[in-house]
């Protein structure tokens, strides 16, 4: 176990150097001088020139990617070019916003995703499971955006039982109002995604012996289905929480753009329409860092959850 | 295997699942529509009227009319072409480039292979929107950029599906056979497994067609599709997004289409899939 925790975490290492280093590299390729893109055509010599020193591009490359990898180490990620701010005080103000989004979305995604899953699976090849398998196909063929805009239509502009802008915390009811639809939006396709791999999985542990086994004791079918057989489905669904990141992350930046919530989607969209490249350096350096420890406590979770998997 | 037995294959795997026929022919249908979009369109996708902005739908524009007066109806035919084109460029780029590196990687194994998927994990976990954002962003929103963004961030997935079948079939007796004859790795590689696999590497296209094609338009939801006055799916939401509260309806049409589009290729796939592998019924 150590020395898998030990490998986990020194593949960690070489990712995060590896993705950190593209990062310098894309916000440096450019075309044409950063400094230029950043202040636009308009801008005078001096300008430039100022804007270059104040960038650190008048160094030599290597001292300039030292000095990126030293800073990004002690949470240096400089500052930002259109507030003035550092960029770690930018993203920790906002990450609560997304931290509680996804969290919330995640919630919605297990409660319904899980239930429906078995549902599916203990109903193999009867409607039950053509109508969840198509309802779940369908829900992971939607756009974020596209599912956002409709419930907004629906529920906020239409019934009005919504607020259309999603960023109120006077009170809890009015945060749970705001927090609601957004939620929904995420969960839902987040429920898509985990309905069809619980099927699988309980549809995979349905067949195994242990389940003959228990149904030969007179164990009755629901204690079966929900008490033995989901405890062993529930591994696979852990790890789906992993694997989905990357369409949870994309998914909240355009919910949070369609609901119009502050977060770290928003603030990377922002960042590149008034091209903060110090910004958006520091916003990869953070989703290369969620990404690293989702996978990591996954990988981690799934040995932990199963003792049969052995951690190599 | 020849023609009549690789149709007659491809029929059985269409029919142990129906819905890849209507996922098939939904699709089909959208090509259809955006290959004569020119003749059938009512109307120039970016001529503008300004006596008649914002209109509900009528017997002159079936799906109303956006700010500018274009039709909408006109601007979704037009609009399919854009989609189709950078979702299936971008497919096939990502398809090759990522099953020659997936079949180079299981072919010859040991180091090279653990350096080059653990490269592409690590490409394949950070998300793909947010890459191909920033590609975008640093190449500028032209449609050859947005085709390279959109196949980078699909490079791994292909690579990941080839790789797998490709080191079960290297351990077949007529690789062995075609080793002792002396053939090159190339020729092995390309001519006698490539075949064998390629099933396996066509039916995950079509699912990620459907996720090339839900990129495209998220780009462009967010401003970085292709520059306007040109129709696409997404920047058509967008604009009917910035006129929500009064027109709703504009924003719905090109929404509804991408549905359509992704779900049918979503369809198609996933039946094809559980032709191909039984055991993956219903996994995504």
């Amino acid at each position: 176990m150590t020395a898998f925790v030990v490998r986990r975490l020194g593949f960690a290492v070489i990712t995060l150097w590896a993705v950190l280093t593209l990062v310098f590299f894309i916000v440096r390729v450019v075309p044409g001088d950063p400094a230029q893109v950043v202040l636009g055509d308009q801008a005078t010599a001096d300008a430039i020139a100022a804007m270059r020193v104040r960038l650190g591009l008048d160094r030599p490359l290597a001292v300039q990617y030292f000095e990126f990898l030293w800073g990004a180490l002690r949470g240096d990620w400089g500052t930002s070019l259109v507030t003035g701010r550092p960029v770690l005080l930018e993203v920790t103000e906002v990450l609560p916003w997304t931290i509680e989004l996804t969290l919330a979305a995640l919630l919605i995604g297990a409660v319904i995703g899980i239930p429906l899953g078995v549902w599916a699976a203990v109903n193999r090849n009867r409607i039950p499971d053509y109508v969840t398998r198509l309802a779940s196909l369908l829900g992971l063929s939607f756009p974020a955006f596209v599912s956002g805009i409709l419930l907004l239509i629906v529920f906020s502009i239409q019934l009005r039982w919504f607020p259309v802008i999603s960023a109120q915390s006077d009170s809890v009811w009015a945060w749970l109002r705001s927090l609601a639809l957004p939620a929904f939006n995420l969960g839902l396709i987040m429920a898509a995604y985990i309905t069809r791999v619980a099927r699988s999985a309980m549809l995979e542990v349905l067949s195994e012996d242990f389940v003959r086994t228990a149904r030969a004791k007179g164990v009755p079918w629901r204690a079966v289905v929900w008490r033995h057989a989901l405890r062993n489905a529930l591994i696979p669904v852990i790890t789906i929480v992993g694997l989905y990141l990357g369409v949870l992350i994309g998914n909240s930046v355009l919910t949070e753009i369609v609901f119009n919530r502050p977060g770290l989607g928003k603030l990377i969209v922002g960042a590149l329409n008034q091209r903060d490249y110090t910004m958006l350096q520091g916003m990869m350096v953070i989703y290369t860092l969620v990404v690293i420890v989702v996978n990591l406590l996954t990988d981690l979770a799934y040995g932990a959850a199963d003792p049969r998997v052995k951690l190599k | 295997m020849s023609a009549t037995t690789a149709l007659g294959a491809t029929i059985r795997a269409f029919n142990a699942n129906k819905t890849s026929w209507f996922g098939l022919g939904v699709f089909l249908l959208v090509v259809a529509l955006a290959i004569l979009a020119p003749w059938i369109a009512p109307h120039d996708p970016i001529e503008q009227d300004i006596f008649a902005k914002l209109e509900p739908p009528s017997a002159l524009h079936p799906l109303g009319t956006d700010y500018f007066g274009r039709d909408i109806l006109s601007r979704l035919l037009y609009g399919a072409r854009y989609s189709l084109v950078i979702g299936i460029a971008s497919t096939l780029a990502a398809m090759l480039i990522g099953s020659t590196i997936g079949i180079l990687a299981g072919w010859h194994g040991g180091r090279f292979d653990i350096i080059v998927m653990q490269a592409m994990d690590v490409m394949l976990a950070f998300p793909a929107l947010i890459l191909g954002l920033i590609i975008v962003a640093v190449l500028g929103p032209t449609l050859t950029n947005i085709v390279i963004a959109i196949a980078f961030t699909s490079i791994p997935a292909f690579a990941r599906i080839a790789r797998a079948p490709t080191i079960s079939v290297k351990e077949r007796e007529y690789i062995e056979a075609c080793r002792s004859l002396g053939y090159s790795d190339t020729r092995i590689m390309f001519v006698h497994i490539l075949p064998n696999i390629f099933a396996e590497i066509l039916v995950m296209s079509s699912l990620w067609l459907a996720s090339a094609i839900r990129t495209e338009a998220s780009l462009a939801f967010i401003g970085l599709g292709l520059k306007p006055p040109t129709p696409t799916w997404g920047g058509m939401i967008r604009e009917g997004f910035e006129n929500i509260l009064d027109s709703y309806w504009l924003a719905l049409s090109p929404g509804v289409a991408i549905l359509v589009v992704v779900f049918a290729l979503n369809l198609l796939g996933d039946g094809l899939r559980d032709a191909v592998d039984p055991k993956l019924k219903g996994e995504q």
